[in-house]
């Protein structure tokens, strides 16, 4: 079983919910990822999405564009992140999955990647620029060696989508909160509550809300809808300025029990 | 090539190539614009609408030009223009910017966003949407905007927004990211009019389809004129859609020779050019697989180009397809070269081409010398000069030569 498989069935098992953060890798120099993530481990992560730095990010806002235009300018390759996860994976327990475009991988060539990203120790793919569409390039191949394809619907894809797509993998669903890229938001659409619930119907993986969390009390709001948060953007500030206590009290706040009326 | 040409498939791959490489929150719009597309093509109303502005509005057809002067001054193949410099707004960019504005409309969509890069595509669609009373929002890289001044204004006065864009080069590239961000934002109520044969599923279809007006008067025409097909097709390329929609009506025609022009800015062997077939590689960009400007890490690197409209690291999914099959020959060509091929149009013609465009005369004025004199090449002339008169002026120091 996968790792991410696993770590969900605790969660279950004990009524939890899941955070997941994001970061940059590369972004303030890879030497700086090993720390990240132990520490992002030892906060109560329940897994960790590792940004793939790509020049054209379109499904990203402004700070992750920015974090991603640092670690470039750092000389983060993907080779190079691949090598420090294989590094640091012994001492690490949580899921890795790696978030970014098609393009990297392509330019890597996607068998030479996958076998490389399995012997690391990577856990999942999250490629925001490769819908069901186009999947079948990379998918089968990913997933025979064992790494899942985290995929994502959203407010836009139509029901009978949503199942097949979530038909589709064991990990988890990615549902992003609204239209548009990554990024904090002040507030979500009224119906999206209502909307997290009709996809958690279908899915038969756990949902994770993302896209535009960036308040404990976005986190508590979606954890009643889902099964837990992805939060990017502002994990990243947190940790560019620093405010780490910050960041253990966003991920705590998915760990404090909803008093249900 | 064989008769039977279909490309795109039902996945709008060619080949490898293309395909819908987006987020799933424009999944649904791309599917829904493609339903709408096959109906429209399938509705005369539609189609009798988009011939009537293409006539009355956009001065269609527009005139195959037998360029008598150049032919002397090449001394080989006669040499045609097919001027799509004379439509309205200045280059054939209005083709398309009016079928899919009229297709927003059919899908009940009253907001539109667009990349610009030279700015023509800006005027165009800045333009349908003024005649079709559409919001209009134009993303333009903050270099292009200090290169086309005069076009941002236009754009303006045609009651468009335009949005400066400074990430990454500034230019054409960056414009259509921050058009994707806007257009995946703002998708419920709102077309994306892409301006070339680039970008996800369907649109480089249509936009090759909107275009092919182009090949199709140039066929006729031609037929009228010689009795008989060309023997090359000649055209510049950006993104790829002048040249797709001269290319397209005669790919199923061997005889004829399609030659697509890229931009070799200061050398193809500098770091300096937008030759993306001559000199890069498969990957995915903006929604399609393609050749790309890109470094081995797979990042894409800055294209340049004197003319804006040309400064792009990709070239469309159907021009990667035609390269690898062998059917279409690419060539590529310096902005000095295309200054001079420009200067010796206005002389010799009394013709001021666009700087896109001019890559495709300088190229042609190589080939015709080496064809025979009773064979004749058309020159794709996609725009009109006007609006690069300013950097041409600065290029020259204010003396033509
Ligand atoms: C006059 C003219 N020609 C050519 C182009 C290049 O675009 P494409 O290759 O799509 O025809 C442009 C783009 O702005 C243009 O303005």
């Amino acid at each position: 079983m996968n790792r991410i498989e696993k770590v969900f069935q605790n969660l279950k098992q004990n009524n939890e919910k899941a955070f997941v953060p994001y970061i940059m890798a590369g972004d303030g120099g890879l030497e700086t990822l090993a720390e990240k993530i132990t520490f992002l481990e030892k906060a109560g992560a329940t897994a960790i999405e590792i940004g793939i730095p790509f020049s054209d990010p379109v499904a990203d806002g402004p700070v992750i564009q920015q974090a991603g235009i640092r670690a470039l300018e750092a000389g983060t390759t993907l080779r190079g992140v691949l090598a420090a996860i294989a590094e640091i994976r012994p001492i690490v327990h949580i899921p890795l999955i790696f978030m970014t475009y098609m393009n990297p991988i392509m330019a890597y060539g996607i068998g030479n990647f996958i076998s490389d990203a399995s012997a690391s120790g990577v856990d999942g793919l999250i490629l925001p620029d490769l819908p069901a569409e186009e999947e079948e390039i990379i998918a089968p191949i990913a997933e025979k060696a064992g790494i899942e394809i985290i995929r994502l619907v959203t407010l836009t894809s139509p029901l009978e989508r949503i199942q097949e797509i979530a038909a589709k993998g064991k990990g988890f669903l990615y549902a992003v909160t609204v239209n548009g890229i990554t990024g904090a938001r002040k507030g979500f659409k009224d119906e999206l509550g209502k909307h997290l619930e009709r996809v958690k119907e279908v899915s038969p993986i756990p949902v994770l809300a993302g896209f535009g969390i960036s308040e404990p009390e976005h986190v508590k709001e979606m954890n009643q809808h889902c099964d837990g948060v992805i939060v990017g953007s502002r994990i990243i500030e947190l940790l560019q300025s620093g405010e780490l206590a910050k960041v253990e009290e966003l991920i705590a706040s998915s760990k404090i029990e909803e008093i249900k009326l | 090539m064989n008769a039977a040409y279909t490309l795109p498939d039902e996945r709008g791959h060619y080949g490898t190539y293309g395909g819908r490489y987006v987020p799933e929150t424009l999944m649904q719009a791309i599917l829904e614009l493609e339903e709408e597309y096959k109906k429209a093509q399938a509705d005369e109303g539609f189609q009798k609408e988009l011939q009537g502005l293409l006539k009355d509005y956009v001065g269609r057809e527009t005139p195959l030009y037998f360029a008598e002067n150049l032919t002397k001054q090449a001394g080989g193949a006669k040499i045609y223009l097919k001027r799509e410099d004379l439509n309205h707004t200045g280059a054939h960019k209005i083709n398309n910017s009016l079928g899919q504005a009229l297709l927003a409309q059919r899908m009940g969509k009253r907001k539109i966003v667009a990349e610009t890069g030279a700015g023509q595509h800006g005027v165009a669609t800045a333009t349908a949407c003024a005649l079709l009373n559409l919001e209009c929002i134009i993303f333009m890289g903050e270099e292009d905007i200090r290169r086309q001044q005069l076009n941002v204004f236009r754009m303006e006065l045609l009651g468009a927004k335009v949005v400066g864009v400074q990430s990454g080069s500034a230019t054409l590239k960056d414009a259509v990211n921050e058009a994707l961000r806007y257009w995946v934002t703002n998708v419920e109520d709102t077309h994306y009019i892409l301006g070339s044969v680039m970008g996800p599923h369907p649109f480089p279809m249509i936009v090759r389809d909107f275009q092919s007006v182009i090949g199709n008067e140039t066929r006729e025409q031609y037929l009228e004129k010689e009795g008989k097909l060309p023997d090359a097709v000649v055209a510049c390329i950006g993104g790829g859609s002048n040249s797709m929609g001269m290319f397209y009506p005669f790919i199923k025609d061997e005889t004829v020779r399609m030659i697509g022009v890229e931009a070799a800015g200061l050398g193809t062997d500098t770091e300096k050019h937008a030759a993306s077939l001559t000199k890069g590689t498969p990957g995915v960009l903006h929604g399609a697989l393609m050749y790309l400007l890109q470094d081995e890490h797979g990042q894409i690197q800055e294209a340049h180009s004197i003319s804006a409209g040309l400064d792009y690291p990709g070239v469309g999914p159907e021009h990667s397809y035609l390269k690898d099959s062998g059917r279409a020959e690419y060539e590529s060509i310096t902005d000095e070269e295309a200054l001079e091929a420009l200067q010796l149009l206005c002389k010799l013609e009394g013709i001021i081409p666009a700087l896109e465009s001019s890559h495709a005369v300088a190229y042609a004025l190589k080939l015709a010398p080496q064809m025979k004199k009773d064979e004749g090449l058309v020159i794709c002339l996609s725009g009109r000069g006007d609006k690069d008169v300013e950097t041409v002026r600065a290029r020259l120091g204010g003396k033509g030569q």
